[in-house]
């Protein structure tokens, strides 16, 4: 399955570099070391941050402990801090915008990859990835100006009318909140997973395709068959890509999500997100505390981001195991 | 998959080039370095509030064609990190809404005076389509919104004051300014004076545990979320309602008069309130009968003795040009000019800034 391990490299071998008796091919020599060097650098980097928020988080640790993560209560001016109400709001609106964003993602891929006529093809893969170019501000913009009145005005009074029995369509409609935030980040992540999606599909050999068209099966057959499973384990990889964007997102969420720090259990309801509180309110907090609480935030979305990514990691070597054609 | 096979390659080869550079026998000499400009000009970088930051750039402008030998610079990155950059010295001069605290004060290795810049003054926006002319409010009213004690804009309490305006009854939507912000502060430290139950339940400050509403990102967040959404209610610096012609609401002051926020209205205000000698005061709920109650001081912070004699003589006389000259941009940019009376004064402070034992504007 893994295609990664058949990498073949065409050796240019210069025999005049010897070393401790063996030959050594000078690239080889010098290619291995600044590969060595830059990954080591990495490395070296995620850990001084993560060292960097531990000791900016101290005082806030000491204080609050483990409270800090099962409290919802975020009061600067009694010197209060809870950040539950944070990690809820961030993994719920990337959980939305994943729901929503992964089927688009998805089609839009098959389509390019399987379906689309040639000529087809790349205007509309590069109209997708323009989707990418966008700065976030400016979809935060659109959120407040186009978005959330017409969430308001006919998106959420639609769905309490049809699904308000449903906890999640209930309460005031301001447009402003959980839906409006999982929504622009969805369009964000949508280029993202699409496009990696689509690279994944190309790679699927045309020769299964072939094989399966030709013992009779339709075009949604083919690609459910065989080119789907075949390339799963990449399309998990994609759907992590847009996850670890969704997670990092700042200003556009900032922009139409309401930012209350309340868990409510309705989409309508305003909500804010641990990236979007460091924003906020770290150029004006002023006190020991309140700065060290907002490093311990940050902390946190560093802890969760990496945790989320270990998930993935060992989702996408389960999938990537699976037999070929076996299911999900 | 073979898009990962490429980027292997496309590694091989960059570094491969690489490799070909550097074996290279042509080693650029090292470039001379540029030989120190002898420039007379002096840089000073002050950073702090927004919310004078149009009236400062335009000061900065002008100065600079009276006096192009100064260069300054003025990053609005807020009150808070306006204070820490002082008093770490990173900056020649800070800019705050809200006055230093004391335990801020201690933090900073000498000295820092408040010089007061000009006068701001935050309005109480509204959008409700069916009233026509300005709302008034009263303290009680805009207290019990923002404590979500009065929810349509149709309460009997609200019609008490304004008997010919159409109320509708829909749900007010509450909207407050999410990052932490000197606008906030005035708002704040305005409720907490007319109001003890705020003061006990929600306190004062740049953020606050807000008891309804949303939140929005900066001045132009809270102005887009009134602007396009209906019956919505925000507080705003009076620049932007008046830019984006959004309706402001009258307010109550203390003598019980309904005041729109003019200049003159903020002005009043200052000239109510006694400047006490640190050079900071409150001036929300003033009294006087022409008084707008939510206004407030807008400060420059300086150190009292400057490390750099030269730069620190700069900085002392483009105080002092924005406080005289620079007063007459104000009104245009939303701003109230600093009464006669208060300018005294910051006058008398400004001529006691030094380097060392030497005073600054002794030639002033």
């Amino acid at each position: 399955m893994s295609l990664s391990s058949d990498v073949s490299l065409v050796r240019v071998r210069s025999r005049f570099w010897t070393r401790f008796g063996r030959e050594v091919n000078v690239g080889d020599f010098v290619f291995r070391r600044v590969t060595a060097f830059v990954a080591a650098l990495v490395v070296l980097v995620l850990g001084a941050i993560a060292l960097a928020m531990v000791r900016g988080s101290q005082l806030s640790l000491a204080k609050f402990g483990f409270g800090f993560v099962l409290t919802s209560v975020w009061d600067p001016v009694r010197d209060v801090y809870g950040a539950l109400p944070f990690i809820y709001g961030t993994l719920a609106s990337s959980l939305l915008a994943l729901l929503i964003a992964v089927p688009i993602s998805l089609g839009v891929a098959i389509f390019l990859s399987e379906l689309a006529p040639e000529w087809l093809r790349s205007p509309v893969g590069f109209l997708v990835e323009l989707l990418a170019a966008v700065p976030s501000v400016v979809y935060g913009l659109w959120g407040i100006f186009a978005l959330a009145p017409w969430l308001r005005e006919s998106v959420e009074p639609f769905l309490a009318k049809y699904l308000g029995f449903l906890p999640l369509f209930q309460g005031a409609q301001h447009g402003f909140g959980l839906l409006a935030g999982g929504i622009i980040l969805a369009i964000m992540i949508t280029p993202t997973i699409s496009s990696v999606s689509r690279e994944v599909l190309r790679a699927v050999p045309s020769a299964l395709r072939e094989g399966a068209l030709g013992l009779g099966a339709t075009r949604w057959e083919a690609v459910r068959i065989t080119v789907l499973p075949y390339a799963r384990s990449g399309l998990v990889g994609a759907t992590i890509l847009g996850l670890g964007r969704a997670l990092g997102e700042t200003m556009a969420i900032t922009m139409v999500i309401g930012n209350r720090a309340e868990i409510s259990s309705s989409l309508f309801a305003p909500s804010y997100t641990m990236a979007s509180v460091i924003a906020n309110e770290f150029t004006e907090a002023t006190g020991e505390l309140y700065l060290s609480s907002l490093a311990e935030v940050g902390l946190l979305l560093f802890v969760v981001t990496v945790l989320l990514n270990i998930v993935a990691r060992v989702l996408v070597w389960r999938v990537g195991r699976l037999p070929e054609g076996g299911r999900l | 998959m073979f898009a990962r096979r490429d980027l292997l390659a496309g590694l091989l080869l960059a570094l491969a080039a690489c490799k070909g550079q550097s074996t290279e026998p042509t080693q650029k000499p090292a470039e001379a370095a540029p030989a120190p400009k002898k420039e007379e000009g002096i840089s000073l970088n002050g950073a702090g509030a927004t919310f004078p930051f149009p009236l400062y750039s335009k000061w900065i402008a002008e100065y600079n064609k009276v006096n192009p030998n100064v260069k300054i610079n003025y990053q609005s990155i807020g009150s808070g990190g306006g204070i820490r950059q002082i008093s770490q010295g990173t900056v020649d001069f800070g800019a705050t809404d809200a006055p230093m605290k004391e335990e801020e004060a201690k933090l900073a290795p000498s000295k820092i005076f408040h010089i007061p810049a000009t006068i701001g003054a935050v309005v109480v926006a509204y959008n409700v389509p069916e009233v026509t002319s300005a709302l008034k409010i009263t303290p009680e009213v805009l207290v019990d919104i923002y404590l979500g004690k009065i929810k349509k804009w149709n309460d009997p309490k609200i019609k008490a004051d304004n008997a010919d305006a159409k109320l509708p009854a829909k749900d007010i939507s509450v909207v407050y300014r999410t990052d932490g912000s000197g606008t906030t502060a005035v708002f704040t430290d305005y409720l907490g004076k007319v109001s003890p139950d705020w003061k006990e339940k929600v306190g004062v400050g740049k953020s606050v545990n807000w008891p309804v509403g949303l939140g929005a990102k900066g001045n132009e967040g809270v102005t887009g979320q009134v602007k396009t959404t209906a019956y919505t209610i925000g507080y705003i610096e009076r620049a932007y309602a008046s830019q984006n012609k959004l309706p402001m609401a009258e307010l109550k002051n203390k003598a019980g008069k309904f005041v729109a926020p003019s200049t003159e209205a903020m002005s009043a205000a200052a000239d109510a309130v006694e400047m006490p000698d640190e050079l900071y005061v409150s001036l929300s709920n003033a009294e006087g009968d022409a008084v707008y109650p939510i206004t407030g001081y807008s400060y420059l912070l300086v150190y009292e003795n400057a490390k750099d004699a030269t730069k620190g003589e700069a900085l002392a006389k483009y105080l002092w040009w924005g406080l005289h000259d620079g007063q007459a941009f104000a009104k245009d940019l939303d701003y109230a000019p600093l009464p006669a009376k208060v300018l005294t004064k910051v006058e008398a402070r400004l001529k006691e800034l030094r380097s060392g034992d030497k005073k600054l504007l002794s030639g002033a």
